[in-house]
């Protein structure tokens, strides 16, 4: 009722208001997985089983926070989870003549699979949720108040993408890590161990796109329900591309896509609900419009590691 | 194959004589590698259910029960069988060039609809004519869903993997969009969907059986899919461009159209896997069209190693699975996502049971080495990179 005004008093305004709010909102899990698989394929591998991460992410937070009461302990198990599903997964892909992208597939639908199974109890109970930070304090109307309610993770995000930046481009992890990614004979000879850095760096990603599984089950939309992600962790995997394998570029495609994901929820609350699930698509259009805008048949991206399958 | 002009090699040397001729030993070896895949994905699934409270004895007894125990089961194993068919063809035809499409069920959603639409259309002319035009705009337009994924992955370098999935998600938007706007039937309240395209004009039963017609459109697009992949020209260069596009190129294939021509027949078949869901099951389009068939057919087609003779009986199985889920759910109480665990499971098992191809010297050439034996199918690294 009190939005319903709001809405009336914003006028119009509440369109750019409500995406302005839903990308900040929105964008928190894409930037986690997007972070995570950027991550990962600088060292050479795809991680498609990052939608299946997420999901299940998102399933033994809620449950965590469910059980002890702690949403923190939740996004902590999260992670732990997707680490141990990244693990998998680069085990699998050490063996010879096993596929990476196939792999991927093939955790995507067990993940996702899985969480349906473990997480059927806790589709009803209420878990506690993840706190966030009202800056909107100040106004007096509604909309922007809660337009300002800001996530620590998404906080967290903002601290996380340079500094995954800084260690992929100026530590000597980020070398050996890239070293990989580039040439996996060089890194041999070298005296490193190929297939350890890419467990390393796929279980890195694993844990971070738990934790933005963790975000949509304890935070936004806030309840766990089998409906919960619809293609977030693999659109995260075409952002990478559009990102250019760059940590701070993720970031900024991240709220490119929140923005998308929240033009047709914020069309809805001013009254405009024709073609409401059309505008449902914006997201994979722009995601699709993307790739097609910024691929190229003919040479290799920038930034785009040599080993990796993905782009080939 | 045995050298015949060195008889006397091999008959002083016993430890090299080999079972038959070396497509037989390769057939024997994928035979006994899927067959162990599938027992091992089975033994983890009996943990899995044990921890999850069940006895696995008791679960696969079930399982076996609630899809090939009786004719009735045995028939709802069919009816899922068929559109399995259909979308794993979908996977399978791309892939032998190198590509892996994963967005099966997207094609399925605009087929259907497609299929619904050309329905109403053609209502009030004959069954026959509605059902033709049904299958023709199905194939097509799931054709053409699919055919744009790979015409945006030869011509502008956007991954299909991704691509085939973003046009799933677009696809049941549009689906949606439509059954809930301009394609509503005003008497659909609960659940929006188009008109009934007529009870009359509904694809029917297999005489004799409680099976639709569906079914015989599956068997008959892997053999089809067999013919033009397996023995025509036209898939003995698809094998090349898989294999190696440079070669494929420089011998004058037109790789860029053959790719997108699979792609098209790919989708085509995955649109008619929609249609039969129209046209035999709900007779409209609605919500309904979002099956999840689309999804195991990338696993039938992974299983069956994308040859469409296999797809056949691999469908049939991962169908009884599907049908089994509901006996499951009665008699132990397991939620409905079990199946979807142990297809995952399967799917992991038979990945990483690509490793041991050439590992065994049994099914090994007498001369070469084991390292060497060519990979046959989706599983070695697709040494794609269309230019």
């Amino acid at each position: 009722m009190e939005t319903a005004a709001a809405a009336q008093a914003l006028g119009l305004w509440g369109v750019p208001l409500g995406v302005a709010a839903g990308a900040v909102r929105v964008s928190t899990p894409f930037l986690f997985v997007s972070l995570g698989e950027c991550v990962t394929e600088k060292s050479g591998r795809v991680n498609l089983g990052l939608e299946g991460t997420l999901v299940m992410g998102a399933m033994s937070a809620y449950a965590t926070s469910y059980w002890t009461g702690s949403p923190w302990l939740g996004v902590l198990v999260a992670g732990l989870t997707g680490a141990l599903l990244g693990g998998l997964h680069a085990s699998l892909c050490a063996m010879p003549r096993v596929n990476d992208i196939a792999v991927g597939i093939a955790l995507m639908l067990f993940g996702v699979g899985l969480a349906f199974f473990l997480g059927k109890p806790f589709i009803k109970p209420i878990a506690p949720h993840l706190p966030a930070i009202p800056f909107g304090n100040w106004s007096s109307i509604s909309q922007v108040r809660s337009a300002l309610q800001v996530n620590v993770l998404f906080l967290v995000g903002l601290v996380l993408a340079p500094a995954a930046a800084f260690m992929l481009a100026r530590t000597r992890w980020g070398l050996v890590l890239r070293t990989v990614g580039e040439s996996a004979d060089s890194a041999r000879a070298m005296g490193y161990d190929v297939n350890r850095v890419r467990l390393v760096s796929t279980m890195a990603g694993g844990f971070l796109a738990g934790v933005g599984g963790s975000f949509l089950s304890l935070f936004y939309p806030g309840s766990w329900n089998e409906g919960l992600s619809s293609g977030q962790g693999l659109m995260a995997v075409a952002l990478v591309i559009f990102a250019r394998w760059d940590p701070v570029r993720c970031l900024w495609a991240s709220l490119l896509f929140g923005a998308a994901s929240a033009l047709g929820p914020a069309l809805q609350s001013v009254g405009v609900t024709k073609g409401y699930y059309l505008f449902n698509a914006a997201p994979y259009v722009v995601t699709l419009a993307i790739m097609i805008a910024t691929s190229s048949a003919k040479r290799r991206l920038p930034g785009q590691p040599a080993e990796l399958t993905v782009a080939r | 194959m045995i050298n015949p002009a060195a008889p006397a090699a091999t008959a002083t040397a016993p430890e090299r004589r080999r079972l038959g001729g070396a497509k037989a030993r390769r057939l024997a070896e994928t035979l006994s590698i899927r067959s162990g895949a599938v027992l091992t994905a089975l033994l983890i699934f009996g943990v899995f259910v044990a921890i999850a409270g069940a006895n696995p004895l008791e679960v696969f007894y079930e399982m076996y029960r609630g899809s090939f125990g009786s004719s009735f089961s045995f028939q709802n194993t069919l009816l899922r069988a068929a559109p399995l068919m259909l979308t794993a063809l979908c996977t399978a035809l791309p892939a032998k060039l190198g590509l892996i499409i994963i967005g099966g069920e997207g094609a399925a959603v605009v087929g259907g609809l497609a299929a619904a639409v050309t329905g109403l259309g053609l209502r009030g002319t004959s069954p026959w004519l509605v059902l033709t035009g049904m299958l023709l705009a199905g194939f097509a337009v799931g054709g053409l869903w699919i055919g744009l994924a790979g015409w945006l992955r030869v011509y502008r370098g956007v991954n299909e993997t991704i691509s085939s999935l973003l046009l799933t998600y677009i696809a049941i938007a549009l689906l949606n969009h439509l059954v809930e706007g301009p394609l509503r039937d005003a008497t659909s309240l609960n659940k929006p969907s188009t008109a009934h395209i007529g009870i009359d004009n509904m694809l029917h039963n297999i005489p004799g059986l409680d099976v639709h017609w569906g079914l015989v459109y599956g068997v008959v697009a892997c053999v089809v899919a067999y013919v033009v992949m397996d023995v025509s020209v036209f898939g003995f260069g698809s094998s090349m461009v898989g294999g190696n596009v440079r070669a494929a190129q420089l011998s004058g294939l037109p790789v860029r159209a053959m790719t997108v021509i699979a792609c098209l027949l790919g989708g085509g078949a995955a649109g008619v896997a929609g249609m039969v869901e129209v046209a035999a099951v709900h007779g409209k389009a609605n919500a309904s069209l979002v099956t999840g068939y689309g999804y195991t057919g990338i696993l039938v087609a992974f299983l069956a190693r994308n040859n469409p003779l296999a797809i056949i009986p691999v469908a049939t199985l991962l169908g009884g699975i599907g049908a089994s889920s509901g006996l499951l759910q009665r008699v132990f109480n397991l939620p409905d996502a079990t199946v979807s665990v142990f297809q995952g499971i399967l799917f992991i098992v038979i990945l990483a049971g690509e490793t041991l191809y050439g590992r065994f010297a049994i099914f090994q050439e007498c001369a070469a080495p084991p390292a060497t034996k060519p990979a046959v199918g989706n599983s070695s690294t697709p040494s794609q990179a269309v230019t």
